[in-house]
């Protein structure tokens, strides 16, 4: 069996280089990879375009990031008025921002993870979303190309896996993230516990094990969230 | 124009309730829409539909009980309703785009005499600004409702000929509840319902852009 499970958050983001694009999952203050982010942030990686609802909470959630001028585009719904680090950076041209509806993000991860090419949609009609995108009738109804999100990595947080990598999620900090846990290249999960194979009934698993490739353990620490 | 006293916020929440049906699937916005929830007629459940997945969402947490892990669109700490469900968040938006929802009451910047809306960017704001589910929200739901003040803090019109600000969907609006009125927003044009008490039609018509159509004697507000 392939072992995903890995010792520590400085390993678990060890291969995660410059340029990389990143979804993050979380919303609202719950369901961020918080002890992943801040692995990611103590490491040297620069240029990296984070996909994700918003931009931090000041230097909270992906809010280091941008404190460390780690990101240079962005790809969000809603980067937030408290998302301080982000909107001086955005305002003095060092960060770009592409805004997509909240839904239409969540449906172009899922155009990644399906395997879709795109989709056509009413939502952005007669909007600058509509801007520069292909615009079409259909049953007559006007509506525009939308257009899969692809990202290198996934970081997600969930509330319990297997050591196989089915996953669980506690209330409402599921979130974005089983949606980006089957987008991206490579997923990495930080949980609150790790339990044995079949400790999870398969009624239960909301994120099969298909999608995620590394587990790391990080209940306790500082930024458990 | 008059000097009148105009309807309170509160108000305003507590007459858009009145709109809603028993049993329904509701999403409030942020602002007036969501002290809705603070003004439901006696024997009327409503289900609340958090953008973060949440179906049956309950009255906010109380000091002690709130759980970060259980919160609404605005980061608040809530509670659950017997009944209530999670879902991931391209579900959610299933639910506000594909039209399964009921009602949504969003606020609102500006609403045009077509039903257009803008609700998510002032023109010439500094930062990024944001979308979130304004978006999804307006395009998908059947009965959508807009709660704002009737007038701009300078005065001017938010029932408007065509929207001048950034906009959030074209032709989305069905009622407007304002601190002056309630409209409906027809194939023909805006139509004033009901007025604030102590205004009169011609005073509402005048502080709009948009040209109301008044049936007769149009009556005031009911908020019971």
């Amino acid at each position: 069996m392939i072992r995903k499970i890995v010792d520590s958050l400085d390993a678990a983001v060890a291969d995660i280089g410059d340029g990389a694009r990143i979804m993050f999952g979380g919303f609202g203050g719950a369901g961020f990879p918080n002890n992943l982010i801040q692995a990611l942030s103590r490491k040297d990686v620069k240029n990296i375009t984070a996909i994700s609802n918003n931009c931090g909470t000041r230097e909270g959630e992906l809010g280091i990031m941008f404190k460390n001028g780690q990101v240079s585009h962005v790809i969000a719904s809603f980067p937030g008025p408290h998302a301080n680090y982000f909107q001086d950076r955005y305002a003095n041209g060092e960060v770009t921002c592409e805004l997509v509806p909240q839904g239409i993000l969540c449906e172009r991860l899922r155009a990644a993870a399906a395997g879709l090419l795109g989709f056509y949609t009413g939502v952005g009609v007669g909007t600058e979303v509509a801007s520069g995108k292909e615009e079409r009738i259909i049953d007559g109804q006007r509506c525009i190309l939308e257009k899969p999100i692809h990202a290198d990595f996934a970081l997600i947080k969930a509330h319990k896996a297997d050591e196989l990598g089915n996953l669980t999620y506690r209330l409402a900090a599921r979130n974005f993230n089983p949606i980006m846990a089957m987008a991206a290249e490579k997923t990495i999960v930080e949980v609150d516990e790790i339990v044995s194979i079949g400790a999870i009934e398969p009624e239960n698993v909301i994120t099969p094990a298909i999608f995620v490739h590394r587990i790391v353990q990080a209940k306790g620490l500082r930024y458990a969230g | 124009m008059p000097d009148k006293p105009r309807l309170a916020r509160e108000q305003i929440a507590q007459r858009a309730a009145l709109e809603l049906t028993d049993g329904a699937f509701v999403n409030l916005g942020w602002g007036i829409p969501n002290l809705i929830a603070d003004f439901l007629p006696k024997g009327l459940t409503i289900y609340f539909h958090s953008e973060n997945g949440i179906l049956g969402m309950g009255r906010r947490a109380r000091t002690g009980e709130e759980d970060f892990d259980l919160v609404d669109a605005m980061k608040v700490p809530v509670t659950l309703v017997p009944g209530a469900s999670f879902f991931h968040q391209a579900d959610a938006h299933l639910m506000t785009r594909g039209g399964h929802l009921d009602f949504a009451v969003l606020g609102g910047f500006q609403v045009s005499e077509k039903g257009d809306l803008a609700n998510w960017k002032i023109p010439g704001s500094k930062g990024s600004g944001g979308i979130g589910g304004a978006m999804d929200i307006a395009t998908g739901t059947k009965n959508l409702i807009v709660c704002m003040e009737h007038n701009a803090k300078d005065g001017s019109p938010k029932i408007v000929k065509n929207c001048t600000y950034p906009l959030t969907a074209l032709e989305c609006v069905r009622t407007i509840v304002t601190d002056l009125a309630v409209m409906d927003v027809t194939k023909e044009g805006v139509l004033l319902r009901e007025v604030a008490p102590g205004w009169t039609s011609d005073e509402v018509q005048a502080l709009s852009e948009a040209k109301l159509i008044v049936h007769g004697i149009v009556p005031q507000m009911k908020f019971a």
